[in-house]
């Protein structure tokens, strides 16, 4: 092996990662608030109103934001899993495990401001078109990941159960993301894509990649908060747990 | 191999599994799977006979036509190929608009005319400011009447 192999597997102890962890979070959220501050401005007041929708529009700035961090975090779950599945690492089914209620959080957050939307605009708060129901089934996923592992007592093998649940769901991810592109859908195609210019006026635009920053940054710090919860709450009865300064007091 | 290398096989083969398998099922469910038909296959036999259906596409320019109730609507979808006439008692969404994307849910009279129960405004994935709009409908204009 080869030495910066060695390096990134240090980090994969929960020892080395818990005081890694804490160092990092601070600066999380500082970029938390920092993104959010200005998201929010453009957002709010030097994004332009909507020439079909109005001021209604403005909830872009939240339900977009949400809907992505819904779909990538549940990608970084499944890729932790798979880790945690093949190397038999203990962290990366603790870094599954804390990612997955801040995941839940923001499928909630997707499909409630969805309704919020969808009810003015398109005059309903809920249809089953594909965009809505797959995202749904999301949320169910993260509901399922997280009371499949409560139910196992035993870690390692809550992990596991786990893993299998979060790499079977992944499917789900591709089938959100092209619904629209897919199937006649009520849920509009996207505004924003890799392939081609985005269909949004530019100051809109940078209020909503903004706020999605805000969105990784917080998820990132809350994840980082959670997975050091999680270490101590295992590594309970480890002797560099017992030293640690926080837990003597 | 070594273990960790098998288990990585293993993941990997189980995914491509799953995939296909999702990708045949979601084939398979294709037609159920579509939330809408637009009018061009409900005039090819497409739609479900006698049943509640959805019909999408766009409401044409200057066919909404208030009865004299004031609460029936009837206009025309269109998807630029076909047209079908609906009726509709009841309000409708704010976006619903002339040259802009329905869908209404509803029956198929015997005389083609379809009943609906709900109507609901579909929008596009355009956002951009009154004036910026407006340009662009002057643009579409001069470049209309250049053609002509």
């Amino acid at each position: 092996m080869n030495n910066r192999l060695i390096n990134w597997f240090r980090y994969a102890s929960p020892q080395t990662f818990y005081p890694l962890a804490g160092k990092m979070i601070p600066w999380f959220w500082a970029l938390t608030a920092v993104f959010g501050i200005a998201g929010l401005y453009i957002g709010f007041f030097a994004a332009p109103t909507d020439a079909q929708q109005g001021e209604g529009y403005r909830i872009i700035f939240i339900h977009v934001p949400a809907s992505w961090m819904s779909m990538f975090i549940y990608l970084v779950m499944a890729f932790w899993a798979a880790l945690g599945l093949g190397f038999n690492t203990r962290l990366s089914g603790m870094m599954a495990s804390a990612l997955a209620p801040t995941g839940a959080l923001m499928a909630f957050l997707s499909l409630w401001t969805g309704a919020l939307w969808g009810k003015p605009m398109w005059g309903t708060w809920w249809v089953w078109d594909a965009r809505l129901t797959s995202e749904l089934i999301l949320f169910f996923l993260y509901l399922g990941f997280i009371a499949l592992q409560s139910a196992i007592d035993e870690p390692r093998r809550a992990d596991k159960a786990g893993a299998v649940l979060a790499l079977v769901g992944v499917i789900n991810i591709p089938i959100i993301y092209f619904s629209v592109k897919w199937w006649n859908t009520l849920h509009q195609g996207a505004s924003v894509s890799l392939t081609r210019s985005p269909s949004m006026a530019q100051a809109m635009l940078w209020g909503m990649l903004l706020m999605a920053l805000a969105f990784w940054m917080y998820s990132i710090a809350v994840a980082l908060a959670r997975v050091r919860a999680i270490i101590l709450e295992r590594e309970r009865h480890a002797g560099w747990v017992e030293e640690l300064r926080e837990v003597r007091q | 191999m070594k273990p960790r290398h098998k288990r990585f096989a293993i993941i990997g083969g189980g995914l491509a599994a799953l995939g296909i398998a999702a990708a045949l099922v979601l084939n398979a469910f294709q037609s159920n799977l579509v939330f809408f038909f637009t009018p061009t296959q409900v005039a090819a036999g497409e739609a479900p006979q006698g049943k509640t259906f959805r019909i999408g596409g766009l409401v044409k320019e200057g066919s909404m036509k208030r009865q004299s109730d004031g609460l029936t609507v009837r206009f025309i979808v269109t998807d630029t190929a076909k047209e079908m006439s609906v009726a509709y008692t009841g309000i409708l969404p704010d976006l619903f608009r002339e040259g802009k994307g329905v869908v209404a849910q509803g029956k198929l009279g015997p005389d083609g005319l379809f009943a609906a129960s709900e109507v609901l405004a579909k929008h596009d994935e355009n956002y951009m400011p009154p004036e910026a709009q407006h340009a662009v409908e002057q643009a579409h204009k001069t470049a209309k009447s250049v053609k002509q």
